[in-house]
């Protein structure tokens, strides 16, 4: 009655094969390596980049002990650290800046292991160091930013039309405008209306005037909010590029929230300082008459700015008055790119316009051919003119030269700003956790002592009280762990510390089913039952308590990982699998282990237990 | 080996007054605790600043908040944890300054003090995240309990279910009374632990429900309470060597697996023997006192045929 059928054995054998195989690249552990990606993503990783890689190591006599290309990039392993950080020196400089080139570790497990996709576990960011930071959207602020570009569009649309206002302004999420009579307002409102369908219009008399108000209507609402976040996370991710971190995650969080992890960064201050960057870039029109006046410019200068005008400094401290009207912002720039300007061969940034940024500025440059126009770039609430060049030209196309940087390594850096772009929204850091990187290395440690030394002790105590069944219990117990980290593995789930607490209690909590099964037995035994017949029946008669129990901690579980956040889930995932791996082990494993040892014997007189 | 071995049933329903008694006290005594003195909720709930440093040599913790102090952060809370060189230092979210740069301004401020010091880990949590995870968390404890008791409405009987909920409930109330009564810091893997003594706790009471079901199925007697004396000591071996193995696993983590989860095991270890106490003393009187009887789990024979028409 204790036999099980051949095919048992072999699930059981071809489960523990499996896990076996799993479990092995986690016992390899690191070699240092470089990773180069390409900056921009329309950039090619092929070969010829892998070559390039090859032959920068190759000149400098720097030994890889393998490169390989992947779809994200190249991959150089190194024998040690040193020759490692020498690597990365030699390829940056080699490759330029379009790259990133950053340090990372690459499981040293053997490429038969990769080939069959049996990776290891991913280490969290409190294991390993890293930054961990929840931001949030203000989206009120995206939509102000809309009603700001629909306030510049309408006043050059009316002006089109030629119809007359009196008054157009701002107010929050409102643009509202002014007329004289009836007539001008409700050309106006037929003139938005066909122009910008995403504008829901209301009228309104106040006194003699005539009144209208414009504001997006819901489904253009959601639209704005649903593209300001899209805006923020690539301006994060070519910002997360300028930091050079190897496995950035970068990852939208309901409808306003952006989580940003950056395992290894060790300069957290460096990393919040890029990704709180709120620089936006504006193109205004240079207020040329009055700058003319020196009068008015002296008013400024103490602080009494023209109406319609603000006074801001170039670097080299010159005051420049520009209007208050955007024409353009930081959101129509497609790309931007450092270069020369073919005639003078000054430095230069080559910028593309998107075909709404184009169009304006082709109008713009026409009208105002001779004139300037100043580059103002907006960071922390100081607001800088980065460049006021004169319009030669119109400008059509959408590509645009700036001239007047300094040096090359300006217009890299204008460029970079450009090209990294503005946020459509602001954002604010909601939630931190910093974990520096020998708090993480400890911590793998203490974590994995913790639970080694509780495993250890629980070991020797059954095997103590229940000596060969105890024994049964441990190797269940083990082929557990093993599962657990297999399927962890599999899933290239990402080991936390809570993780680790949830295999420590799930081992605490699986012996239970062994506990059950050989008390069981023992009474079996007791109640005068023949060893063979105690032995099926405490395993048949325990089941049904090993399931109920179990699904009860799994219903907590499962609830866990559906609410919990951050650490929690850590916790609740290896907690889950840890329900479903125990049941498997610690009654079939523990089943055919005692099958094993004792059906065949057929005049059984006792079990050790 | 056998250290539980029990011949005759141990008379615990006789107990079963006293000990729900000292539980009731228990449960008051908590909820009174939490209403006056309530939880010492930690950054993760409340918002603010944590950082944890650590000295080269063994740091004097009042100078260190002088020092603090004296540089316009009066509110922070300075303590040590685990060894000497070792230090937590809490911030309360400051109304304005919603900025996750509080924790550089303060590493600069410590630095003026000693250079050496070095930032270990920050965790900042913005006072709107810290109430949805209150929030979340309060969801968790109301969601597992809803579904356990349906699971054992479903698969024994619905007074066993208003029991097992009963002992559960108890225990995290007591947990969260003793957690109230030191004002210890109350932190999201705290929560994690709680919800994990629930389960814990349903675990162990269903082992005895299991074996109370069965005697109610096999054995002729009809008194409730010598039925549940008899599952109950059935179970007691497995019952304290099980809260045995696993007190093992948590007490390693709580004397070996650093600051992150200390609070975590802490809780896991008083939660465990409460939860094994609530299990075999708790639970099954009330189960009794709701009315159960043999009738409950044997099936009228006639009702079965008489399905098929």
């Amino acid at each position: 009655m204790n036999r099980y059928p051949l095919w048992k054995y072999i699930v059981i054998g071809a489960a523990l094969i499996i896990a076996f195989v799993y479990t092995l690249p986690n016992f390899f552990g690191d070699v240092p390596a470089v990773q180069v990606m390409p900056i921009r993503t329309t950039e090619k990783v092929d070969t010829a980049l892998l070559n390039r890689v090859e032959s920068a190591l190759r000149t400098a006599g720097l030994n890889s002990t393998g490169v390989a290309l992947d779809p994200r990039g190249v991959k150089a392993r190194f024998a040690d650290t040193d020759t490692q950080i020498k690597a990365r020196d030699v390829i940056q400089t080699s490759l330029g800046s379009g790259y990133t080139v950053a340090l990372n570790l690459l499981p040293a497990s053997p490429d038969w292991l990769s080939a069959l996709g049996a990776l290891p576990m991913n280490l969290g960011l409190d294991l390993r160091g890293g930054v961990h930071f929840l931001m949030q959207v203000d989206m009120p602020k995206a939509l102000e930013k809309a009603a700001e570009r629909y306030q510049g569009d309408i006043r050059t649309l009316l002006r089109e039309k030629k119809v007359r206002y009196t008054a157009i302004g701002r107010e929050g999420e409102l643009v509202n405008l002014r007329f004289r009579d009836a007539e001008q307002r409700d050309a106006a409102r037929k003139a938005i209306e066909d122009a910008y369908p995403d504008l829901q219009i209301a009228e309104a008399q106040i006194g003699e005037e005539y009144a209208l108000s414009a504001t997006l209507n819901k489904m253009a609402q959601v639209k704005t909010q649903e593209f300001a976040l899209k805006q923020n996370l690539t301006t994060l991710r070519n910002r997360v590029n300028e930091l050079g971190v190897a496995e950035p995650l970068i990852q939208q969080q309901g409808v306003d929230r952006v989580v940003v992890q950056l395992p290894g960064v060790q300069d957290t201050a460096k990393a919040k300082e890029i990704l709180g960057r709120t620089a936006t870039l504006e193109i205004r029109m240079v207020d040329e008459e009055r700058m003319q006046d020196p009068v008015a410019m002296q008013a400024a200068a103490a602080g009494q700015t023209p109406f319609g005008a603000e006074m801001y400094y170039e670097r080299n401290g010159m005051p420049v008055l520009v209007r208050k009207t955007v024409v353009l912002t930081g959101e129509y720039i497609t790309d931007a790119q450092p270069g020369f300007d073919s005639q003078t061969n000054q430095s230069a940034v080559h910028i593309n316009l998107d075909g709404r940024g184009a169009r304006i500025f082709k109008n713009v440059t026409r009208e105002n051919v001779g004139k300037r126009m100043a580059i103002l770039l907006i960071e922390k609430g100081k607001i800088e003119v980065v460049t006021a060049p004169v319009i030669r030209e119109e400008i059509g196309g959408g590509r645009v030269q700036i001239t007047g940087m300094d040096s090359t390594q300006e217009s890299n850096d204008v460029a970079l700003l450009l090209r990294a772009g503005a946020l459509a929204a602001p954002m604010e850091i909601v939630e931190e956790r910093t974990v520096g990187p020998s708090l993480g290395a400890d911590n793998i440690e203490r974590g994995l002592n913790s639970t080694l030394i509780g495993f250890a002790a629980v070991a020797l105590f059954m095997v103590v009280y229940y000596q060969l069944f105890g024994v049964v219990a441990v190797v269940a117990l083990s082929v557990n762990l093993f599962l657990l980290v297999a399927l962890l593995s599999m899933m290239q789930a990402t080991l936390t510390l809570p993780g680790i607490a949830g295999i420590a209690l799930t081992l605490g909590m699986a012996i239970d089913a062994n506990v059950i099964i050989a008390e069981r037995i023992r009474e079996e035994l007791r109640n005068g039952m023949s060893p063979q017949a105690a032995l099926s029946a405490g395993y048949d008669r325990a089941w049904d308590t090993i399931l109920d129990s179990n699904i009860t901690t799994l219903i907590a579980g499962i609830a866990l990982f559906w609410l919990g956040s951050g650490p929690v889930r850590g916790f609740a995932v290896t907690l889950c699998l840890g329900i479903l791996t125990s049941m498997f082990s610690a009654v079939i494993v523990s089943r055919a282990v005692v099958n094993l040892t004792y059906g065949r014997a057929k005049r059984l007189t006792k079990v050790s237990i | 080996m056998e250290l539980f071995h029990v011949k005759k049933d141990i008379p615990f329903m006789r107990y079963a007054r006293s000990t729900i008694f000292v539980s009731i006290f228990f449960i008051i005594a908590s909820i009174a605790l939490l209403a006056t003195k309530g939880l010492n909720l930690g950054v993760d709930f409340t918002g603010g600043t944590m950082m944890e440093m650590g000295y080269p040599a063994a740091a004097d913790v009042p100078a260190i908040r002088n020092h603090l102090a004296s540089n316009g952060y009066a509110d922070a809370q300075v303590q040590n944890f685990g060894s000497s060189t070792d230090v937590l230092v809490r911030l309360p979210v400051k109304a304005g300054a919603t900025s996750a740069q509080l924790s550089e301004k303060v590493l600069a401020v410590l630095q003026q003090q000693q250079p050496k010091v070095e930032l270990r880990r920050v965790e900042f949590v913005g006072p709107q995240v810290g109430n949805e995870l209150f929030e979340d968390g309060a969801l968790a404890l109301v969601v597992v309990s809803i579904g356990i008791v349906l699971y054992l409405a479903l698969r024994f009987e619905w007074r066993f279910a208003l029991g097992a909920i009963f002992a559960t409930a108890h225990d995290v109330f007591i947990v969260l009374g003793v957690w109230s009564l030191f004002q210890w810091d109350f932190s999201l893997t705290v929560l994690a632990a709680v919800l994990a003594i629930l389960g814990y706790s349903v675990n162990d009471t269903v082992v005895v429900f299991d074996r109370i079901r069965e005697n109610f199925k096999k054995t002729r007697m009809t008194d409730v309470a010598a039925i549940m004396d008899n599952a109950k000591t059935a179970t007691l071996s497995r019952t304290i060597i099980t809260s045995g193995t696993t007190q093992i696993m948590v007490l390693a983590m709580l004397l070996l697996g650093g600051e992150v989860l200390y609070g975590f095991a802490l809780a896991l270890t008083i939660g465990i023997v409460i939860g094994t106490y609530s299990s075999v003393l708790v639970a099954s009187p009330i189960v009794m006192w709701l009315g159960v009887s043999r009738e409950d789990f044997i099936k009228p024979p006639k009702e079965e045929s008489g399905a098929v028409v």
